[in-house]
């Protein structure tokens, strides 16, 4: 195996996330019918070249052996297209949302990908976060850095109802719990008249410091989006989160959380605190979900139940599997798919929830790993695998 | 409280139970052979829910004016469509993931029943609102002080014990039977003993599918009306039901069935201020249930091998 001994070289992930990036900025910048249809052709023709051909695999190895790099050169490609597309309030929305789910389906991940708890009421701590901003910021003076922290602290409190329940069941039983709590969460929020019922609430934008995000900026007289200030701070949020879920991943207790998603009874012979990494997995996971909610709640000003139902919990789940479980570097390129295509394809809008269904049933009958498998932990980072 | 007003409770929380129990059923009966959740099952409902609704719409259509054999017909091509479609759902989605995690699966089957769903609601004339039933039962009614009670009621009532006592003897009396609990109990050394693993698994899809559309048509005829996300609604609730009561159980399912229903009408009886929270309530308590017991009420008795 000696071609597998020597290390990859950095072109092959280069090319890679230039070609995701141009490919992003084109779909976002093409507003006519057929443009996006032709971009969307092409990508779909390339992926599946990429995938076939093993190009895929190789940009994937060359990304894993220079993460450090390569991570930041996502953080520029994604700083350029926000740059070309400046003032183009939806287009910059429909990137602000990608993230916000990425994040949100980054704690998700630690939930299910690593540790194995399945939670499907993803949706209902995303909108614990969103509720928690909206009467905040509406009652309250406390400053709004404070209300994006304690939009995560509430669904971490919320989901800590479920500790209990998640730690007596198992399987299906525990799976059971989730599916209620999402449904009676919803059914929840639409009753009552306190938290405006099925109408929503108003949410103030976010200021943060007397910088206002609801205001443009204008640089050198060239006036930017003011939904450019939401991204700008969204990045970086998606940036921390992705720095510490690789980081939990990577230490021993995520290492630990795989031994007890592989095999519970294993992992508790072998003197994990199974019960505790559950807890952690779970607390962390709602908390990412939560901060995402409040940012979405303040970014978009407005909040009602329908954003939170059982089929929202069910896209995110779609995205964590058709990035690939476990994988968090998936998530970002599938929630792309999974948000800005139908919104491009207006052809397809109306059938979007019916195209993400079958897109996962046919990649759980097909490539069940997910269109980018995790791959296996390398115990030795600095040296080739 | 009126003794009248308490009967009427009584009556709509049985009626209730009754298609819970249905939907329960078939959640526990697929579990029991493959230890899977099938969750395209509430999807199934809605889908025998619209097909007979067509066949009726078809009869009509066709000038048939008897409603007994426009009735009889359009179960028919319920059940006959469900059992078809659930042995579809069984041969090429379910089981070529049998060896899957426990996960995909009921991934697998969420998004399956989405998808059956939305192509309900997109492609049925105008399917994303909730279409009128045709009230085909006789609707006379008998007043009994504040007692209300509905013929039509009755009957469906009726039908929902027959039909689940039927399939209670048919799984408990009769070879078939015999043979789904053999598979349900172990499905290797059932295989040994020269039953038809596929088959069998293959019958049960087909029978829980066609309960799932008796269910719907009952609660289409109840409520007259039925909307792509009625099967939704009903497949949340079967499954807490059948969790709640001990999954592979069949009492259980009915027993979680009632249960659900007893605490929806509770909640509306003991506090008529919070109606609205009935739902909230009920899935409150089902949570505060698994904590208690955390395998269902009729709980399996083995522990888990390793």
């Amino acid at each position: 195996m000696a071609a597998a001994m020597k290390p990859p070289g950095r072109i092959p992930a280069v090319l890679a996330i230039a070609a995701i990036g141009i490919f992003s900025a084109l779909l976002l910048l093409l507003h006519d019918r057929w443009g996006p249809v032709i971009v969307v052709g092409v990508g779909a023709i390339m992926l599946v070249a990429a995938l076939k051909t093993g190009a895929a695999a190789r940009a994937e190895r060359s990304f894993a052996a220079h993460e450090g790099a390569m991570n930041a050169m996502v953080v520029a490609v994604f700083l350029g297209v926000f740059v070309a597309l400046g003032r183009e309030n939806f287009s910059l929305l429909m990137l602000c949302t990608v993230l916000l789910y990425g994040i949100a389906c980054l704690g998700l991940n630690i939930q299910l990908g690593y540790c194995g708890v399945m939670n499907f009421a993803g949706a209902a701590f995303f909108g614990a976060g969103s509720y928690t901003a909206a009467v905040l910021a509406a009652n309250t003076a406390l400053p709004h850095l404070l209300i994006l922290a304690a939009g995560g602290i509430v669904a971490g409190v919320l989901g800590s109802v479920l500790l209990l329940p998640l730690l007596r069941t198992r399987g299906h039983y525990a799976a059971l719990i989730t599916v209620a709590f999402g449904v009676l969460f919803r059914s929840f929020l639409e009753v009552n008249d306190t938290l405006g019922g099925p109408q929503g609430l108003v949410v103030p934008g976010l200021n943060l410091f007397g910088w206002s995000f609801n205001d443009p900026i204008t640089v050198g007289g060239f006036k930017l989006s003011f939904y450019f200030n939401y991204a700008l701070l969204i990045l970086l949020l998606a940036s921390i989160a992705f720095v510490m879920a690789r980081r939990l991943e990577r230490s021993w207790i995520g290492m630990n959380l795989d031994a007890v998603r592989i095999d519970e009874v294993a992992a508790s012979t072998f003197g994990l605190n199974v019960p505790y990494l559950k807890i952690m997995a779970f607390v962390i996971g709602n908390v990412f979900a939560g901060v995402a909610g409040a940012v979405f709640a303040m970014m978009t000003g407005f909040v009602s139940p329908n954003d939170f139902d059982f089929s929202t919990s069910l896209v995110l789940i779609a995205i964590i599997v058709l990035g690939g479980i476990g994988n968090p570097w998936g998530i970002l390129p599938a929630a792309a798919l999974v948000i800005i295509l139908p919104e491009k394809l207006q052809a397809i809008q109306e059938y979007r929830f019916l195209l993400y269904s079958l897109a996962v049933v046919a990649i759980l009958l097909f490539r069940p790993d997910g269109l980018f498998p995790r791959r296996l932990r390398r115990y030795f980072p600095d040296r080739a695998s | 409280m009126d003794i009248g007003f308490l009967a009427q409770f009584v009556l709509s929380g049985v009626m209730l139970g009754v298609v819970y129990a249905m939907v329960a059923v078939g959640f526990t009966l697929y579990f029991g052979v493959l230890d899977v959740i099938n969750f395209s099952h509430a999807d199934v409902l809605t889908a025998g829910a619209f097909l007979s609704l067509a066949t009726y719409l078809g009869l009509t259509a066709a000038g048939v004016q008897m409603p007994f054999a426009v009735l009889a017909l359009m179960l028919v091509a319920g059940l006959a469509g469900m059992a078809a479609l659930g042995m579809v759902i069984a041969k090429f989605f379910v089981l070529p993931l049998r060896h899957a995690p426990p996960f995909i699966t009921l991934l697998m089957t969420l998004m399956l029943g989405t998808a059956m769903r939305e192509a309900i609601r997109l492609f049925y004339p105008s399917g994303s609102n909730p279409q009128s039933f045709p009230k085909l039962l006789p609707k006379t009614a008998y007043h009994w002080g504040n007692l209300l009670v509905r013929e039509d009621t009755l009957i469906l009532i009726a039908t929902g014990i027959a039909v689940i006592a039927l399939v209670s003897i048919f799984i408990n009396r009769t070879r078939l039977g015999l043979a789904i609990r053999a598979v349900a109990q172990d499905g290797e050394t059932a295989r040994i003993m020269g039953i038809h693993f596929e088959w069998i698994v293959l019958l049960v899809f087909a029978l829980g599918s066609a309960l799932a559309a008796i269910a719907g048509v009952m609660n289409g005829l109840y409520y007259n009306e039925v909307s792509f996300s009625t099967g939704l609604r009903l497949g949340i609730i079967g499954f807490c039901a059948a969790v709640v009561g001990g999954l592979g159980n069949m009492y259980g399912a009915i027993l979680g069935g009632f249960l659900f229903a007893l605490l929806q009408t509770v909640a509306v009886v003991a506090m008529p201020a919070f109606s609205a929270y009935k739902d909230v309530f009920a899935f409150t308590a089902i949570i505060l249930l698994m904590v208690i017991k955390p395998t269902g009420l009729i709980g399996e008795a083995t522990s888990e091998r390793v």
